[in-house]
Formats: C-alpha cells, sequence, structure tokens
C-alpha cells in the first residue's frame, strides 16, 4: 500500500493586483490532472466519515473514486442524487467545517479537497452538457402540489426532492431573479451568476414551475396558497431582513446595510452603472462594519468598485471572526485593512447629510460570553474618529417578518425565526414546514440545503400517507 | 412579463401605464404601490398604484419623467412589455368613517390620492379634495378626484388654472372651519408633504402623509427607504408608505432622496446623448432595445 500523501492540491486563484479590476471568478478552479491527483490521494476507507459530515449525505468516496477513474460521468450522476447545487456548494460550502473536517487523512496533513472536486466535478458537467440521469429521477405523479416560498438554497434542495417524489412543485419568489441570497448577497467573484443560473434551471428541468416576483404574503397569502390547490408549504423565506446598529447618524446618506450593498452590486449591477441603471456610492474611503462572510464579500466588493481604502472594522480579534478563514485570507490578500477590536459609537455626517465619519473606540477582550467568544468591551478613553465617505452595515440578518405577519397559526420565536420540528420542519401551521435561514436565522447554504432535504422528505410522507394518495 | 394595455400621456411629462398584473390587481388597496423593472438593465423603481381592476386584471401606474427611468419608461407604448412588476407592496391606507377627510394631492401625487380619495368617500367620509399642481399644463383627472369628492379645490402655483397659490393655503382653510375635519392626508412632493404637516400642526387633527424614499427591493430587505418616524427607524416599504406626517424627521427624508442626485444627472445626460444621437422611428418604442 502506498503511503498516505498529505499534501493537498492548491487551489489555482486570480493574482490579488488583478482581482480589484475585476468581478471575475477569484478560485479558477482545478485542472483535470489536478483534480485527479487530488482525488487519488482518497483512501476510500471504509468507515467513510465525511459523507457524515455532508448535511445532504452526499456519497462522497464513491464520485471521488469515479472521478480518478476517469468516469466523469458516473461523478457527476453520484453526487447530483443527493445534491441539486453541486456548483454552488463546492464554492461557498464550509467543507473545513463540515465533511473535510471528518477526513481521516486530514488527521495526518491536509484532508481531501472535497470542496474543489465537488466543483470540478459540477463545472465539468456544465462544461459538457447535462448528464443523463442513470435512473429515472422521477416517480409516479402523486398528483400532489407542493407550494415552496423562496428559491434559495433551501427552496431549491426542497424543491428539486420533491419532484423527484413526483409531486408538482412551484416556487414563489419574491425578487426578478432565482436563488435567494446566492442572486442578491453571494458576489460574482466567489459564486458566478452563470453558476446559479445553470443550476436553477437543472431543478426547473425537473418539472418544478418558477414564479417570480410573488411576493407571498402580499401577491398571495399562504392561506390562499393552501384553498387554491396546494397540499403543502414549504417555507424557505431565509432571514433577508438587515440588522443595524442603532446608532446616533446611521441614517445619513453613504450608510448601507450589507444587504443593500450587495443587492445593489450583485443583483442589480451597480458596478455596471451606467450601463446598468442602478447606481451605487462608493467613496475613496469605505468601512465595512462586521467580521463574517457578508462583511468580507462587501469589503472585497467595496475594492473591486474603485474604492482607494477599504476598512473592516470589527470589534472582536480575529480568533473570534465567524467568517470562513479562506475569506479572511482572500480580503487581506486584496488589501482589506482589517481594524480589530475596534466598535463604531456614532456617525458623522455633512450638511447634506451624507456620511463623511466614524467616532469609534477601541475595545479589549475580557471574559467568555454566552457564545463562548471572549466579550469585547470598551477600553477607556480610546476614542477616535475615522473618517469615511461610505459606511456598510454587515451585522447580521434575521427572518423576514411578511410571512409569518400573515400566516395565522404560524408561530414565531423572539428572534423572529419560524419555529418548526429540527428534524421535519414542520411548523406549528398544519400541512406548513419550513426550514433554512427562516427558521436558524442566518447561517450557512448547506445547512439550509440539509433542512429543505429533510422536510421534503417529510412533506412526501404526509402527501403519500396523509390523504391515501 | 407584463404587457403594457394602454399609455395615455396626461401632460406632456406625466403619463398612465395600464399594465396586465391579475395577481396584483386582485389584491391591490388604495395607498400600496409596486416595484417595476422596465428591463434586464433596468433599475427597481417604486410607482404607486392609481387604480386597478381585479375583473380586467389590470393595474394602472401614473408617473412623472424626472430621471433616465421614468425618461424610459415613457417611450413605451400599448403593447409593449414590462419586465418585472411586484406587488402590491406596502400597507394599505387606512380607510374607515372618520367624518370628513381632506384629501390633499399636488404634482403626480394627484394619482396616488385618487384611489384613496375614492375608498374614503365609499367609506362614508365626507370627501373634501385639494389638488396642486405648478401650472394648468401639469394637471391631470380633476374630474376624476372631483367625481369622488363632496368639495373640491384646484390651485397652481401661477394661477394658470383654478386658484392662485399653493395647496397649504386651501388646506388651513378648511382645517379653520368649525367644525374641522377629522383627517387629512397629503401625497405629493416631499416638500409639500412637509409643509402640509406644518400646516397642519396647530389644529391637531391626524395627518397622514405617503413618503416616497429611495427603494431597491421594496419588500424590506434591503433598508434603503429608512426613514425615521417619531425617533424610530422604520422601512417606508414594509411599515409605511403611510406615516403620521407629525412624526417624520423631514429633513433626513429629503437629505437621502438626494443621495444618488449626481448619478442621476449623469444617467439622464447620457441617455438624452443616445435619444439625440438615435432618434427612435415614429411610432416605435424604443426602450427594450436601449437597454
Amino acid at each position: 500500500m502506498p503511503r498516505v500523501d498529505t499534501h493537498r492540491e492548491p487551489m489555482p486563484k486570480l493574482e490579488p493586483s488583478a482581482r480589484r479590476e475585476t468581478f471575475e471568478e477569484v478560485a479558477v478552479g482545478y485542472e483535470q490532472a489536478t483534480a485527479e491527483h487530488e482525488a487519488s490521494r482518497c483512501i476510500l476507507c471504509p468507515r467513510q466519515p465525511c459523507v457524515g459530515g455532508c448535511p445532504v449525505g452526499v456519497d462522497i468516496p464513491q464520485f471521488v473514486k469515479a472521478l480518478r477513474e476517469k468516469d466523469m460521468p458516473a461523478a457527476v450522476r453520484i453526487l447530483k442524487s443527493k445534491n441539486s447545487l453541486p456548483g454552488i456548494c463546492g464554492r461557498v460550502c464550509p467543507q473545513e467545517s463540515q465533511c473535510e473536517r471528518q477526513c481521516v487523512i486530514g488527521k495526518l496533513g491536509a484532508p481531501i479537497a472535497i470542496g474543489r472536486l465537488e466543483r470540478y466535478v459540477a463545472d465539468w458537467e456544465m462544461a459538457h452538457g447535462p448528464v443523463a440521469a442513470a435512473a429515472p429521477t422521477s416517480s409516479q405523479p402523486s398528483g400532489k402540489r407542493v407550494a415552496v416560498v423562496g428559491s434559495g438554497p433551501a427552496g431549491l434542495t426542497a424543491s428539486a426532492d420533491l419532484a423527484k417524489s413526483g409531486h408538482q412543485v412551484t416556487i414563489f419568489e419574491s425578487l426578478h431573479t432565482p436563488g435567494g441570497v446566492l442572486a442578491y448577497g453571494i458576489p460574482e467573484f466567489r459564486l458566478p451568476q452563470r453558476i446559479v443560473k445553470t443550476e436553477v434551471e437543472y431543478v426547473c428541468s425537473l418539472g418544478v414551475e418558477m414564479r417570480l416576483n410573488w411576493v407571498v404574503g402580499k401577491t398571495i397569502t399562504i392561506d390562499e396558497i393552501l384553498s387554491d390547490g396546494y397540499q403543502a408549504v414549504f417555507l424557505g423565506t431565509g432571514a433577508g431582513l438587515p440588522q443595524f446598529l442603532n446608532l446616533p447618524g446611521e441614517n445619513y446618506g453613504g450608510i448601507y446595510s450589507s444587504n443593500e450593498f450587495l443587492t445593489r452590486i450583485n443583483l442589480m449591477k451597480a458596478y455596471l452603472f451606467p450601463s446598468y441603471r442602478t447606481p451605487i456610492n462608493i467613496g475613496q474611503v469605505v468601512a465595512v462594519i462586521g467580521g463574517g462572510n457578508v462583511a468580507m464579500d462587501s469589503a472585497r466588493c467595496a475594492l473591486r468598485s474603485g474604492a482607494r481604502e477599504v476598512y473592516l472594522v470589527y470589534r472582536r480579534s480575529r480568533t473570534e471572526m465567524p467568517a470562513r478563514e479562506e475569506e479572511i485570507e482572500n480580503a487581506l490578500e486584496e488589501g482589506v485593512i482589517f481594524k480589530l477590536l475596534t466598535n463604531p459609537r456614532k456617525f458623522l455626517g455633512n450638511d447634506q447629510g451624507q456620511v463623511t465619519g466614524m467616532e469609534c473606540v477601541e475595545m479589549e477582550l475580557g471574559e467568555p460570553d454566552q457564545s463562548g467568544r471572549r466579550r469585547p468591551v470598551v477600553k477607556p478613553g480610546s476614542e477616535f474618529v475615522m473618517k469615511v465617505d461610505t459606511v456598510v452595515v454587515a451585522v447580521g440578518t434575521t427572518p423576514h417578518p411578511l410571512v409569518p405577519s400573515t400566516t395565522p397559526g404560524l408561530t414565531v420565536s423572539a428572534h423572529g425565526t419560524i419555529a418548526a420540528d429540527e428534524g421535519s420542519g414542520q411548523t406549528t401551521r398544519p400541512a406548513v414546514w419550513a426550514g433554512g435561514d427562516a427558521t436558524t436565522g442566518s447561517a450557512t447554504v448547506i445547512s439550509a440545503m440539509g433542512a429543505g432535504r429533510r422536510a421534503a422528505a417529510a412533506i412526501d410522507h404526509y402527501l403519500r400517507k396523509g390523504t391515501g394518495g | 412579463m407584463h404587457r403594457i394595455l394602454r399609455k395615455e400621456d396626461l401632460t406632456p411629462s406625466v403619463h398612465l401605464l395600464e399594465i396586465e398584473a391579475p395577481a396584483i390587481a386582485r389584491k391591490a388597496k388604495a395607498g400600496q404601490f409596486v416595484m417595476v423593472r422596465l428591463d434586464e438593465a433596468g433599475e427597481r423603481i417604486p410607482l404607486t398604484l392609481a387604480d386597478w381592476a381585479p375583473q380586467a386584471g389590470s393595474i394602472t401606474l401614473v408617473f412623472l419623467e424626472v430621471g433616465r427611468e421614468t425618461n424610459m419608461l415613457a417611450k413605451l407604448c400599448a403593447g409593449d412589455y414590462l419586465t418585472d412588476v411586484a406587488g402590491p407592496l406596502g400597507q394599505p391606507t387606512h380607510i374607515e368613517k372618520f367624518g370628513t377627510v381632506v384629501c390633499v394631492g399636488g404634482g403626480v401625487g394627484v394619482a396616488a390620492i385618487a384611489p384613496i380619495a375614492r375608498s374614503m368617500n365609499e367609506a362614508g367620509n365626507r370627501v373634501v379634495s385639494i389638488m396642486g399642481a405648478r401650472s394648468s399644463n401639469l394637471l391631470f383627472w380633476e374630474d376624476r378626484l372631483k367625481s369622488v369628492s363632496h368639495e373640491f379645490i384646484v390651485i397652481t402655483d401661477d394661477g394658470s388654472h383654478g386658484r392662485h397659490g399653493v395647496v397649504t393655503q386651501p388646506l388651513k382653510e378648511v382645517l379653520e372651519r368649525a367644525p374641522g375635519p377629522d383627517r387629512v392626508i397629503a401625497i405629493g412632493p416631499a416638500v409639500m408633504m412637509k409643509f402640509c404637516a406644518l400646516t397642519a400642526r396647530p389644529f391637531s387633527v391626524k395627518t397622514i402623509v405617503s413618503l416616497n424614499p429611495i427603494m431597491v427591493d421594496g419588500t424590506g430587505m434591503c433598508g434603503s427607504c429608512r426613514v425615521s418616524v417619531a425617533g424610530q427607524t422604520r422601512f417606508a416599504c414594509l411599515d409605511g408608505p403611510d406615516f403620521d406626517a407629525q412624526d417624520v424627521d423631514w429633513d433626513l427624508l429629503l437629505n437621502r432622496l438626494r443621495t444618488y442626485a449626481d448619478k442621476e444627472k449623469q444617467a439622464l445626460e447620457m441617455w438624452r446623448r443616445q435619444c439625440a444621437s438615435a432618434p427612435a422611428r415614429e411610432g416605435e418604442s424604443s426602450g427594450h432595445a436601449q437597454g
């Protein structure tokens, strides 16, 4: 038996200096030879702990094996039988804390780059044309209709699974483009829109109907959907309501929520203004407040949109940052300046009502708080002013109130999340399930997909058993 | 895609589009709005619902040509399509039998006040409508508003039609009557609404305005439309657009409305240059082709 190879193939990336000029994807993707070599490092261990680390249970060793045996159609089929959005997951999943974390090779060196291999397989299919499913994917039509609210990761996964189980699925999406956070939130340089489009088209090809510009709670209510011939509803409405800091001056012009900033840039393509007609104001000096992936995305968007200096202002230290290490590294490489242990106290503006500065304080870390992270406390007498032209507030989002407030019988927690059974996603309202950020608050794409899958299984069970279908 | 069923030029710069949108027409209520995106490169812009016909499955939008987007919209004709229309959004105007209700509509705000005046009338109120514009050539829907009003006053800044002056003058007169009105609703440019609020303040009569901040999604997702009302930050798209006029931070609203003034000017100039170098053939719409 050959010795275990503990060195993973690095991901080829655009040069940091080139990235400031372009929204093109930073991670270029493996070549065939590097992908096959990376796949060959897998020892196909019998316990396959990686599968247990995947929220949607992808049969990882089997697709990796097919890849290294150069049977790409088989690799595609194995991957897509469990994951309808592999090109998306291969790019944005935090594999380091999921499948790759469980990899036995990881105990000796670098774990198998499962995410990069997943992406390679998905991209291969996009380049070579759709691979036909091995077995018919659709069961017998059940004659049942299911409404899915929201076309983000949870809704797309639930829809694909329900369609494969033979149900007629309609997605109600409030925006003009499908994908939810994949379309409005994650920037082109991390997740190209053509990938989202291709994988949404794949879900629709399973027979799912996509209704855009349907704002559930306004255009139609859950009650109306249920009395209009749908037997079940899945709510994948995400966590789209932006949080602000509630500091003085926060409504000055030039202060954006990360949702607005990213929506203008990603969904509306404001970086192509005036050819695309949505404007955005990005000044010389931009401050992004927050330490998560959304803060990194915002900072990196600002750099690419012409800002001279971009500061990331975070009240704890780098260790506590919730962003993925890879995204922190990318942001630093591109020249984002981290101002750690710093917290804004108020915003300053000019007589036109536009932001000009930010009064901040320095912080130090005290005792651990409820989250287990050391609590930042203000360093007395440390006030100072940062001059800024643009501010992006990226301190999190909460679930949107529109559906809960218009759906009798749906219970919501104090944090605005929809109360749902953790296993099945069943809500307090009969025939209504929920999953993803709508029930957990802001989390990851793959955990939302896992919730969509579990709810789809519960809905399928309900529809087949419930009314004798 | 939403087909334009009818286009009417209400004034040289105010246009009406009747659009096929059955799902929205079924749910629309006075005071609500829709988000419109003209084509793939377009902005999402909020437009108040001026009318709707559930049976016909259509909605009516009225807009003033101000920036590039509304100038492009004005080039469309019956038979053309709007790429996206979403709604009805926002909270409907609170309609009930209050007694006497004054409805003030200024400029293009007349289109937004008309369905509210009608609903107030249907709810059994005595409706006093005040309609204002800079000049007679900017007035529209006079008959329509008059037909749902018990009392009707029209006023122009230059005196070219109706009374000479601004809407706050007749508003003050109506407020001074005994008994005074039970509610005032004012819709128009932000400055007009601000002065209606100031005019009504000494009379302690509930005064409602419909705010028009910049929006992106229009569903509560972005916070671009945040306004300060009674010291609280509210989202006009979700909590509004109607708010108590006395609680609104008008300077904040006016400042935020100016956020993209430079970019809007640049875009409009670019659009005008494009139009000048490639004029649309007569009778043909250029809206989509320019996108």
